[in-house]
């Protein structure tokens, strides 16, 4: 009775596991194969050439483009994790006056979605001749609610006698914010780490807007020029830009999935 | 490094000296102003100062610069509920929220149950179930692009095995929101998925202890001890999951550009073309202040009545 019960389990979760994958496996075949073979609406690919991968980076500057989307994702990951864990910090270990309004304050960023202020964005952006370079890209997405709230949640864990310990050994705030805290913190660093890297590579509709030329547009709008330009003809191209743009993104949630549940679980829930 | 030592020597003198100054008072709050100094000037910059001047553009006819000229009051906003085009993308972006949510909740809790069993190998299905959180915006509407396409694309042909006639997924008014609703919602599924089985993971086993030892089966427990204690996470992800829906612009720019017929023309959409093709901001940025609204009032109300049947530990 048990194995039956294993047994149809797994059919279950293979057959549900294929038909989730299904897209990413489908784009990956297609990928390799010619304009022919697509139009006939073949499924597997004769032979695994690499036609459409040269072909989809001759097209366009993609190289360029994967190179910007790789640049702006770090620096964006690294300028969040600076600038929450400092605002984390200062809810955690000081207690100052004003303490409750300011989090508040923080708290109702949240109810602002970033399209609600894309077009006055649009035109600072544009005053400070920010326009195709990477501080459009960056600099707006360092200050964040959720990953204030992601890093203070883990902060709180932290035992308030090592505070005062350090206090005592003459740290001040600074140095027990840079030997203390932020060491022991790592995992949820990594998590709000993966979750920015993540979701700065998707982005798509900021970067649509700041960047005009060529040498500074994203992988996200790469792939939509490339489609644009390809549209009809060439779908074994197209499809070989977009496993080129997901490959990053898909290593980066496999290796750090389990950080990335549990660190999110953390952050939003409790 | 330099505020260390005004941090700590700033405690001391202040127990024995009963005249503090006013800057010695507010010291705490100073320090705590340096961390958040960071935060608070990009939230100002980016997050409250555009609000405001969002809803003060909504008040006036712009240029072609986008600088307000003239004070119109409201009619902007009169306006769009006269515009049958407005009143379409917000019909639009609801059918797209009843199209996308509700799914994409119980299709993520579904997965959650079976992610949870404990079965040999079943590392190798979390990770599968939660690939497409993995997948841009942009990545999933091209590989669904072709998906949909009329001649060459995989679903015709399946639908076809079947007996049923092809379909013209994008380009027919009847299907082109479910279209796009169904790449919206496998799009969706990887982070619900990766939430709703992490509430699941949470929830202390010695409660199902308990319950097997008095013979309550798989689907009483479901019922009775599963689907409350994981009510706080599902919660969340149907607040977030509704939030993203209202936002939805880039399955919209890739599939369909908001046709056929404007029935697929959600209002970030509508929203973008008004202010960065056509540059009419004075209306884009009504139109945004309705948004914000809608999207303040549904998480209002969603707090107020699901809030209720709530379980919290």
């Amino acid at each position: 009775m048990m194995a039956i019960k294993r047994g149809s389990l797994y059919v279950v979760l293979i057959l549900i596991a294929l038909l989730l994958f299904f897209p990413i496996i489908y784009a990956f075949l297609v990928s390799f194969m010619s304009t022919k073979e697509v139009l006939m609406g073949h499924l597997i690919p004769k032979s695994f050439s690499l036609t459409n991968y040269i072909d989809a980076f001759q097209a366009l500057p993609l190289l360029h483009s994967l190179i910007n989307s790789m640049l702006v994702s770090i620096i964006t990951t690294i300028g969040q994790i600076i600038v929450c864990s400092l605002a984390a910090y200062a809810f955690v270990f000081i207690e100052f006056r004003g303490r409750q309004f300011l989090f508040f304050l923080f708290v109702s960023t949240m109810m602002i979605p970033w399209e609600a202020s894309i077009i006055p964005n649009f035109v600072t952006v544009q005053k400070l001749g920010w326009i195709n370079h990477y501080a459009a890209l960056t600099i707006p997405f360092f200050a964040t609610a959720f990953g204030t709230f992601l890093l203070r949640q883990h902060f709180k864990t932290i035992p308030k006698e090592l505070h005062e310990a350090s206090r005592m050994a003459g740290l001040g705030h600074l140095s027990f914010f840079l030997k203390v805290v932020m060491p022991v913190s790592k995992t949820s660093l990594v998590t709000l780490g993966i979750y920015c890297f993540l979701t700065t590579w998707n982005s798509y509709l900021w970067p649509l807007l700041v960047t005009t030329d060529e040498r500074s547009r994203t992988a996200q709008i790469g792939l939509r020029q490339l489609h644009a330009q390809e549209n009809v003809t060439q779908w074994g191209v197209v499809m070989a830009g977009v496993v080129i743009v997901a490959i990053p993104t898909l290593l980066v949630l496999f290796l750090g999935q389990k950080h990335l549940q549990k660190g999110l679980m953390d952050g939003a829930v409790k | 490094m330099a505020m260390e030592n005004p941090t700590t020597t700033g405690q001391v003198p202040s127990l024995n000296m009963p005249y503090r100054t006013f800057w010695e008072k507010t010291r705490r709050f100073q320090v705590a102003l340096l961390f958040l100094l960071p935060s608070l000037i990009l939230f100002s910059v980016f997050v409250f100062y555009p609000l405001f001047r969002t809803i003060y553009l909504s008040f006036f006819l712009t240029n072609q610069k986008g600088l307000p000229t003239v004070f119109v009051g409201f009619d902007n906003f009169i306006q769009l509920f006269q515009s049958a085009d407005f009143l379409q993308s917000v019909k639009a972006t609801f059918l797209f929220i009843l199209y996308t949510v509700p799914a994409s909740v119980v299709i993520s809790l579904f997965l959650a149950l079976l992610a949870n069993e404990k079965l040999k190998g079943i590392h190798f299905f979390r990770t599968i179930f939660a690939s497409s959180l993995g997948v841009s915006v942009a990545a999933a509407s091209v590989t669904w692009l072709f998906i949909f396409n009329p001649t060459m694309g995989v679903l015709n042909r399946i639908i076809s095995l079947f007996g049923i006639q092809e379909i013209n997924w994008l380009a027919d008014p009847h299907w082109a929101l479910l279209a796009v609703s169904m790449t919206t919602i496998w799009l969706n599924l990887g982070f619900s998925f990766l939430i709703i089985f992490g509430g699941l993971q949470n929830i202390d086993q010695s409660l199902y202890e308990s319950s097997s030892i008095d013979g309550a089966g798989y689907f009483y427990q479901l019922r009775r001890i599963t689907i409350p204690m994981l009510s706080p996470t599902l919660f969340f992800i149907m607040t977030v999951s509704l939030i993203n829906a209202f936002q939805t612009f880039g399955q919209i720019d890739l599939l369909t550009g908001g046709g056929p017929g404007q029935t697929t023309n959600l209002m970030v959409y509508a929203i973008y073309k008004d202010a960065f093709v056509n540059f009419n901001f004075g209306k884009a940025s009504a139109e945004v202040v309705i948004l914000f609204l809608l999207i303040l009032i549904v998480t209002l109300l969603q707090f107020k009545f699901v809030e209720k049947k709530v379980h919290y530990q």
